[in-house]
């Protein structure tokens, strides 16, 4: 009981303001913990950066800069100049405003369909670790299916399903092909946790299935998934890119990767028209270089825990 | 001491019973089927304090896995107050209500992220009982965690080794059970900490009329708290009586050995028997502890004229019930009571 | 027995920098073990056994600090040239540690592992005299020679642990530590490890170390014991007595936390100390044991206790054995 110096526990909080203390306290350590990694830190400060000009793209760029009937006037494929930083695009228009709007798009379709990735991949990873019988090995052997299952076909399998290409599609698209590495990841944290007593403890105390899922493995696996999932946007924007050039894209759709494959459409590597070309590339980089560098941060900053608190 | 050992005796009324237990796991490596408990009987009585003892390796945990359901028999059965075990999701989960399981290593039987009060909250929760709290701060006190607000929102890393096994007792305590397992509850401790724990499960007997089936693999526990002892070796029984029967008048070669290398047992010759418990996938014929008996080496069994039944000739499985057995061909008549 | 010991520790004090401050470990701690002696160490866990260990070969982490002496055959390790340090390791004392059944290589053979010390320490060495020894030092430890070609996985504890011995046996020491060397092992298994160990430690008179938490151990298989409580040395004297009759209130609570088989007094009476051990970080005032003592005294809080003598060849730390101290 002498221990109790350890934790400073002033007697005359109440125990829900000891554990709001308790939960800034860590929140802190955490932060600390974070901002100690410079790697982290730049990642940060690059994502905030598109964040904000994504949030404040229609401040920036009226929604009509990109409607290809108010642009006519204007001369294609001009190289940058005052009027337009970045130069025009095959139908005038001004990249810099299509490169804005499009971090909108990309960010939309990365979280979304990472979103999307996460819940599938803790679901079915939690479910093949915990259950030992036929539905798990089941569950394993779907997520080995779709690990080896080469992506390209079989994004273009589902976009042809899906039929109608617009937003919504290509994130469930992204979604439904993104869950694999996830899942095996957290079957594998899963695996770990199941073997603990306190596993064993909960079963004998009653917990359901449900129960031992959700009190148990779920918080002990939550650090890794979200270290996962940020890595995850980085793969998805990624692969929107990789749909997009190969035309599985929407095409209606003002993102980065339409942007790219549009200006390899227009000739832009051979005309040697590099504004078109070099501008959303880099982006792409420093986004997923930005998902990149977090994820990694909060992979150091949340493993080490994972055991202890 | 005599008014102890009439608190519990399985003549009264037997709790639990095991009735020709036997768990098998599939072999390694296509080792053929490991039997880990091969015909184990045992019948425990209300209010008694049984110490299971033996190498490891020797099916304890697996004994005590299977008495809380944990592993399913391949045939034999287990009983709770006369009824066999159902093995249904809601049949087990009234039944763990009212016998439950506290292992070994405290540190990891607590979920790191849950707080003392969610850890002993677990029970009454997941079982819909009345008064959450109440119960939580009852169990806590009785486990020795006093005062006990003091500790609800702590987390295990910031308890020592005995508050943590105590906070783990109280969760099973949270729930009122008949009857609790205990796998090795203190082995995990310090010496220093190891008796108050043990003090502890001797007080809830007291209190409460607690059952307790005790495993462990040490000797000196057994003296502490319990009131009979079984030994067991690869699978099986193989002394059975209560603590001073077999403890000052062991039987078995086995339990001679078992009881001369602790320590402190210094006017004992100490029989370190050579190699470790074998593979339960290859269990020897004839008595399975010939290959490593002292007896049977040093020519004790052969001048009695057994040497060939230890090697090849089955012994008979000890019943539940009876005074102080032991399955060797050395002791006389198997089953019978053993004149001291 | 020669005049200088094996291995002495001269007012050894440790203390690691943490985050939360300063940790005393190991507060002031003389002890010395003379080659053909086997020494105990017994204390709870966290009393500063294994800290004490990693002096002896300057194992010690970088946020540790050492000041003292510790003496293998008279040199001080704590000053010795890195050079020297490395040649010592193994070669002179070496360590088989807590948890180190862990510390096999599992990709590569038990021989393959016997034989690195042997190359590094024996320049002269060939591949048949290093498979030779290596054949030698599993015999030594109980192991049949084809245990060479063996994976660590393809042992039990017992075997692994006779394997460790073994490697801390390669470069011939004339120092051997061992932390805890039993503790993740079963009854029967102790004992024949224990039975090996303290074989060897005569056979070949080394002076032995042996730490442990568990006294009753020690007090059977030792020459001397030294108990530590708090970083200190709270008691030390030949083994068998300081068990049987201890001096120090500790030491007695240690002592009786493991019962006599068949002694009525202790049946149905577990024998425990109330609370916990101190966390060196936060130690209490005066003699660090009052809070849990069943015999302190009013003065036993503010008191500076020191070991004083207590019985032919004993010393012990308590004001009860301090005659210069009024007991009421
Ligand atoms: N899940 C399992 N799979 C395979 N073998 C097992 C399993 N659990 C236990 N065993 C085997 O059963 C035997 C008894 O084990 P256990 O009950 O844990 O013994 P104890 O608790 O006495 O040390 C051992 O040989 C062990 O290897
Ligand atoms: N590297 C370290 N940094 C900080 N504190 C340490 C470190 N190693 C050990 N300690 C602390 O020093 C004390 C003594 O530890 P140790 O020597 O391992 O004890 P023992 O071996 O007796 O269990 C403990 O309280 C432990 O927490
Ligand atoms: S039956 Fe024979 S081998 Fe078995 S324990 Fe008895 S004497 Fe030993
Ligand atoms: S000095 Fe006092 S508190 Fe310390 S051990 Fe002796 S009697 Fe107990
Ligand atoms: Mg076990
Ligand atoms: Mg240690």
């Amino acid at each position: 009981m002498r221990r109790a110096s350890t934790v400073t526990t002033p007697r005359k909080l109440s125990p829900y303001a000891i554990a709001r203390t308790r939960r800034k306290k860590s929140l802190q350590r955490f932060a600390q913990a974070f901002f100690g990694q410079p790697a982290g830190v730049i990642g940060l400060v690059i994502l905030s950066v598109f964040v904000l000009l994504a949030v404040s793209a229609p401040l920036l760029f009226d929604r009509e800069m990109l409607d290809i009937t108010k642009t006519l006037g204007n001369e294609s494929l001009e190289p940058p100049n005052g009027d337009f930083w970045l130069g025009t695009d095959e139908n005038g228009r001004s990249i810099l405003a299509v490169l804005v709007w499009g971090a909108r798009a990309s960010l939309v379709v990365g979280l979304a369909a990472s979103l999307i990735s996460m819940v599938l991949g803790t679901l079915i990873g939690i479910g093949s670790g915990h259950y030992t019988g036929l539905a798990g090995s089941a569950l394993q052997r779907l997520t080995d299916w779709f690990l080896v299952i080469p992506f390209i076909p079989l994004v273009v399998v589902l976009a042809a399903v899906l039929g109608q290409r617009g937003l919504g599609t290509i994130v469930l698209v992204l979604g439904v092909t993104s869950w694999p590495g996830t899942a095996r990841l957290v079957r594998a944290q899963t695996l770990s946790v199941e073997g603990r007593p306190y596993l064993e403890r909960a079963k004998v105390l009653g917990d359901s299935d449900w129960q031992q899922m959700t009190k148990h493995v779920l918080p002990n696996v939550m650090p890794l998934v979200i270290a996962n999932t940020t890595l995850t946007v980085a793969i998805v924007i990624l692969s929107e890119t990789t749909l997009a050039f190969l035309g599985l894209g929407d095409p209606f759709l003002d993102s980065w990767g339409t942007m790219l494959d549009k200006a390899t459409g227009a000739g832009a590597a051979s005309t040697g028209a590099w504004w078109y070309l070099l501008p959303p590339g880099i982006c792409v980089i420093l986004v997923v270089l930005a998902f990149t560098l977090i994820g990694r941060t909060l992979e150091v900053v949340l493993n080490p825990r994972l055991g202890s608190e | 001491m005599s008014e102890r050992a009439a608190v519990g005796s399985v003549a009264s009324e037997p709790v639990i019973e095991v009735d020709d237990l036997v768990v098998t796991f599939r072999g390694r490596r296509g080792g053929g089927t490991a039997r880990a408990l091969d015909g184990v009987n045992l019948a425990v009585g209300r209010g008694e304090i049984v110490a299971l003892v033996g190498e490891s390796g020797c099916g304890k945990t697996t004994l005590a896995r299977s008495i809380l359901g944990l592993e399913r028999p391949a045939s034999g059965e287990v009983r709770f107050q006369g009824e066999p075990l159902g093995y249904g999701g809601r049949a087990l989960k009234a039944y763990r209500r009212r016998v439950q399981l506290v292992l070994q290593d405290p540190t990891g039987s607590l979920n790191p992220r849950q707080t003392v009060y969610e850890a002993v909250a677990e029970g009454p929760r997941v079982h819909r009982m009345a008064d959450e709290s109440g119960r939580v701060v009852k169990a806590l006190s009785q486990a020795g965690i006093r005062p006990p607000e003091r500790f609800f929102l702590r987390y295990p890393h910031e308890l020592s080794g005995g508050q943590r096994q105590r906070v783990v007792i109280a969760g099973a305590l949270a729930l009122n059970p008949e009857v609790i397992v205990a796998d090795e509850p203190v082995s995990s401790l310090d010496a220093s900490v190891r008796g108050e724990i043990l003090a502890l499960l001797l007080q809830l007997r007291e209190e409460l009329e607690l059952t307790l089936l005790v495993v462990t693999h040490d000797l000196g526990l057994a003296w502490n708290i319990a009131d009979r002892l079984v030994v067991m070796y690869l699978g099986r029984v193989v002394e059975d009586g209560t603590t001073e029967q077999v403890l000052n008048n062991p039987q078995h070669p086995y339990t001679k050995a078992l009881l001369s290398v602790v320590p402190e047992m210094e006017q004992v010759e100490s029989i370190v028997l050579t190699g470790e418990t074998p593979d339960c996938a290859r269990i020897p014929t004839g008595c399975r502890f010939h290959p490593r008996c002292p007896a049977y080496a040093s020519g004790e069994a052969e001048a009695a004229g057994i040497a060939a039944d230890c090697r090849s000739r089955e012994l008979p499985i000890l019943g539940a019930t009876g005074g102080h057995r032991a399955a060797c061909w050395l002791v006389p008549a198997g089953d019978a009571p053993i004149p001291r | 027995m020669s005049d200088v010991a094996a291995l002495e520790l001269r007012d050894v004090h440790v203390t690691y920098r943490t985050r939360e401050g300063p940790v005393p470990a190991v507060r002031g701690v003389d002890l010395s073990v003379f080659a053909g002696e086997v020494v105990g160490v017994a204390g709870e866990s966290g009393c500063g056994k294994s800290t004490i260990v990693s002096t002896i070969l300057r194992l010690f982490p970088a946020s540790a600090t050492v000041t003292g002496e510790v003496l293998l055959d008279g040199e001080n390790v704590l000053t010795m040239r890195w050079g020297r340090m490395r040649a010592v390791r193994w070669g002179v004392a070496s360590v088989v540690f807590q948890g180190a059944l862990h510390s096999l290589n599992p990709i590569q053979r038990i021989g393959t592992q016997l034989v690195e010390p042997i190359f590094l320490h024996d320049k002269l060495a060939t591949d048949n005299s290093a498979a030779t020894k290596v054949r030698t030092l599993l015999e030594q430890v109980g192991l049949p020679a084809r245990h060479a070609d063996a994976y660590p996985h393809q042992l039990s504890g017992g075997q692994k642990q006779r394997v460790m011995i073994a490697l801390a046996l390669a470069c011939d020491p004339q120092v051997l530590i061992c932390d805890e060397p039993t503790t993740a092992l079963d009854v029967m298994v102790q004992a024949q490890i224990l039975e090996l160990l303290i074989g060897i430690a005569r056979e070949r008179s080394m002076a032995m170390l042996l730490i442990s938490h568990d006294l009753s151990v020690l007090g059977t298989s030792c020459d001397r014991v030294a108990v530590m409580y708090a970083g200190r040395i709270i008691e030390h004297g030949p083994a068998r007595a300081v068990f049987d009759w201890p001096e120090h209130p500790y030491t007695r609570a240690l002592s009786s936390a493991f019962p006599t088989i068949g002694d009525a007094a202790s049946r149905y009476a577990p024998s425990g100390l109330p609370g916990d051990p101190p966390f060196p970080g936060d130690l209490p005032s005066g003699c660090p044991f009052h809070p849990r003592c069943p015999s302190a005294l009013p003065v036993c809080p503010t008191v500076d206790v020191k070991l004083l003598p207590a019985g032919p060849g004993r010393t012990a730390a308590c004001v009860l054995v301090d005659q210069s101290v009024p007991t009421r």
